[in-house]
């Protein structure tokens, strides 16, 4: 408890989805201090009217400790789980990278699009969207390697995650 | 379940009645003038016309904090619930269940900048536990009901429903309470077993133990207060309250230590610095508690019972957590003691003791006594001698040094009779606050314990106090200075006092009497016994001008980001504070 060392903390929560649902959770961590890395939130259960955030933070365990606790006192929060701490799970972010170059450029990115297993989602003479998924990681470094060869434009989603094994959250 | 078709506002008035309401404190304006229709046609509820919405809220607080019941204001749209953050924000600092029904322009107005409009949701939801915006007037009832089991249940809280005009008269259905489980919102009242087992070996081992008392306990209604005391008469521990959780405890208690905190006993503060294991029941580890946090209570194992999660290892790591209600935990960890039969280190506690009544012997509440200028703690010793005679006394409180002085010269024997803005310090409290109190307890002695600064701040609703010929006391201690301001600014600023001292004060006998009210002043000590006399006698609202000594300063002190060991004890004690200490000093509040 008493550990001053930061770390990542990847936080599932489910939410009633309604409307200021995400303003109570973003306010929560603006109003407080704490800090988001990467926040994603859809309907994952029509029926029962759920939705899945998924929230990036980073801090002390005691921080953390905090935030959760923070969150499970919201009125529409069902569930909150530290899916860092609670055994393996795996996290994937999806990103949209649009290049736009020509020549040896253009074939540079084409070649390493292949190597990461981005696929072109879309194409003109000059220019290829390509869209590409997996680690935080990952995602930065392909960024990365794109930019000499005529990055213009990204879209990332944040991460989303869900525990290894058969178990719901 | 549906019954006859309805008005919007008919359902609203039907929902409150289901939920045990008999008074609300509110407003009226052009959002809300259905409401007030069908309140007009109804004999069930009684309206309470306040003259700002920000005196309905503290009025609405002080009903619910000496009642235990939640406390209902009924306000216009716009300006109307803008008004109402301040308190809405004191509700929720210091756990106060309050339902604060706000009007709205109709939804297809909404987003519009229509006249009157407010982000209402938006703007309370950081000061709420929880909002809601009605759309549909089926939906209507439903909302009220839960809004009622949000406020009170768990950590208690302001919630607000924001009701949109064409929702009031549309016409639907009413739908009465029901007991099913929230779906996602069940606070926990019962504690784990094993940490409470847990914490009675503790307790039972420890050599320097405190209980440390707060507002959770007063919130777990009066048989939290009972369990409580009777688990001080069987441990023979030594009990600290908070400002908060004063009368959690009765005052007279012999194992009553005082106060804590910045301006609490020097006995409590040294307990809290020195003891081995600290058992804390509905308190929160504040900053005016806590002091200096990494030199808080550097050897004690910390037990800690609180119903809200997030309130444990917020500030001060825990060694032994208890979420749950205080009563259930409490009556639990009695149990526990008693089927161990466990006992405390006699001896150890003896010792204890000793230590104990050597701090206490230093009578940190001592001041000098004067026979030319009223001194604030004598005027509050001579009115406390007055109330010890009665059992129907409230006090409340605006914010500021009488506060404190009120908070260390004033007993309380039970809980619920002690109302002040502890978590927000809102200044303006206690006026509105007492007239919700008097609203709630017609015959009793309520008195507000005032400042001449703060109790301007909502002067206005001693046209409320004569219209309902409420007769509150109002015990002004007149010093003619922002008296916490002032003594900050003689204490860490260099005696540059700015903007501290109010010229142009009014007659605050003229004032009463101008609102059909008493009007008393004591100029010196030998007009107080008088002028208290007077005031407890009069059958109608008095305000009471004590001319205080302007200099006097509110001791013990912790200055902010000092440790409890180096309590400030009165003017000829040096702030025994290094440079570094008092630079971080100067930042705190």
């Amino acid at each position: 408890m008493t550990s001053n060392d930061i770390r990542k903390a990847t936080i599932a929560v489910m939410v009633d989805n309604e409307p200021g649902v995400l303003a109570r959770v973003v306010g929560l961590f603006s109003g407080r201090g704490y800090n988001i890395d990467s926040l994603t939130v859809s309907e994952v259960d029509e029926a029962a009217h759920l939705s899945r955030i998924t929230i990036v933070t980073r801090g002390t365990e005691m921080i953390i400790e905090q935030i959760k606790a923070q969150l499970r006192r919201l009125v529409p929060v069902h569930r909150v789980s530290d899916l860092t701490v609670e055994g393996a799970h795996v996290e994937r972010e999806l990103a949209l990278v649009k290049v736009a170059s020509s020549g040896d450029k253009r074939v540079e990115a084409l070649r390493i699009a292949d190597i990461f297993r981005a696929r072109a989602v879309d194409s003109t003479i000059g220019s290829f969207v390509f869209e590409i998924t997996g680690s935080v990681e990952k995602l930065s470094a392909f960024v990365d390697l794109m930019r000499p060869l005529g990055l213009v434009d990204v879209s990332r989603t944040g991460v989303v995650a869900i525990s290894r094994g058969p178990d719901a959250l | 379940m549906a019954q006859d078709r309805m008005t919007g506002s008919e359902i609203l008035i039907k929902a409150l009645s289901d939920q045990g309401v008999d008074v609300v404190f509110g407003y009226p304006g052009g959002a809300v003038l259905p409401i007030y229709d069908a309140l007009f046609q109804q004999n069930h509820l009684r309206h309470i016309l306040v003259r700002q919405e920000g005196g309905a809220v503290h009025a609405a607080e002080g009903y619910a904090r000496s009642t235990g019941k939640v406390g209902v204001v009924l306000v216009t749209s716009g300006p109307g619930a803008t008004n109402c953050v301040t308190g809405l924000t004191d509700a929720l600092m210091d756990s106060v269940p309050v339902v604060c029904l706000t009007g709205q322009v109709p939804t297809h107005l909404i987003g519009n900048d229509a006249f009157q409009e407010a982000d209402t949701l938006g703007i309370t939801r950081p000061c709420t536990k929880h909002n809601y915006l009605v759309r549909h007037v089926d939906d209507l009832a439903h909302v009220v009901h839960e809004a009622f089991h949000v406020a009170k249940s768990g950590r208690p809280g302001p919630v607000v429903v924001d009701l949109p005009k064409d929702v009031v008269t549309a016409p639907g259905s009413y739908t009465p309470p029901a007991r099913a489980r929230h779906r996602s919102y069940n606070p926990r009242v019962k504690g784990d077993l094993s940490r409470i087992e847990e914490a009675v070996d503790l307790l039972a081992a420890a050599k320097r133990p405190l209980i440390y008392a707060g507002g959770g306990v007063i919130n777990a209604g009066p048989a939290a207060s009972q369990l409580l005391t009777n688990l001080v008469d069987t441990t023979g521990f030594p009990t600290t309250l908070t400002l908060m959780g004063l009368g959690a405890l009765r005052g007279s208690h012999k194992n009553f230590i005082g106060m804590v905190g910045m301006h609490g006993s020097l006995e409590a503060n040294m307990c809290m610095h020195d003891c081995d294991v600290m058992l804390c029941v509905g308190a929160r580890f504040d900053d005016r508690v806590t002091g200096r946090v990494d030199a808080f209570s550097p050897d004690s194992t910390k037990i800690h019972i609180d119903i809200d999660a997030s309130s444990i290892n917020k500030n001060i790591p825990i060694h032994v957590p208890i979420v749950g209600d205080c009563a259930y935990v409490l009556e639990d960890l009695t149990k526990v003691w008693k089927s161990r039969q466990a006992r405390p280190d006699g001896k150890a506690l003896a010792e204890w003791w000793d230590r104990i009544e050597r701090w206490r012997a230093r009578k940190s509440f001592g001041y000098k006594p004067s026979a030319d200028v009223i001194k604030p703690q004598h005027a509050l010793d001579l009115l406390n001698a007055r109330l010890r005679e009665r059992d129907d006394v409230y006090i409340t409180t605006e914010v500021g040094q009488h506060q404190m002085w009120a908070a260390q010269f004033i007993g309380f024997e039970k809980p619920n009779r002690w109302m002040t803005s502890g978590g927000l310090g809102t200044m303006g409290y206690g006026l509105p606050a007492a007239m919700g109190v008097q609203v709630a307890h017609p015959d009793a002695l309520v008195i507000d314990v005032a400042g001449e600064a703060s109790v301007l701040m909502n002067i206005q609703e001693m046209s409320t106090i004569a219209q309902y010929r409420l007769p509150v006391k109002v015990f002004i201690l007149n010093n003619r200075w922002m008296g916490m301001v002032r003594q900050w600014q003689e204490f860490f600023f260099g005696g540059r006092y700015a903007e501290s001292y109010m010229d142009s004060l009014p007659d605050f006998v003229k004032l009463a009497e101008s609102f059909g009210a008493v009007g008393l002043r004591a100029n010196g000590p030998d007009e107080l016994d008088s002028v208290i006399d007077d005031m407890i006698a009069a059958p109608k609202a008095v305000i009471a001008d004590i001319r205080i000594d302007p200099d006097e300063n509110v001791y013990p002190m912790i200055p902010a980001g000092a440790a409890h060991n180096q309590i400030t004890m009165s003017p000829d004690d040096e702030v025994k504070l290094d440079a570094a200490h008092k630079d971080e000093g100067m930042v705190l509040v």
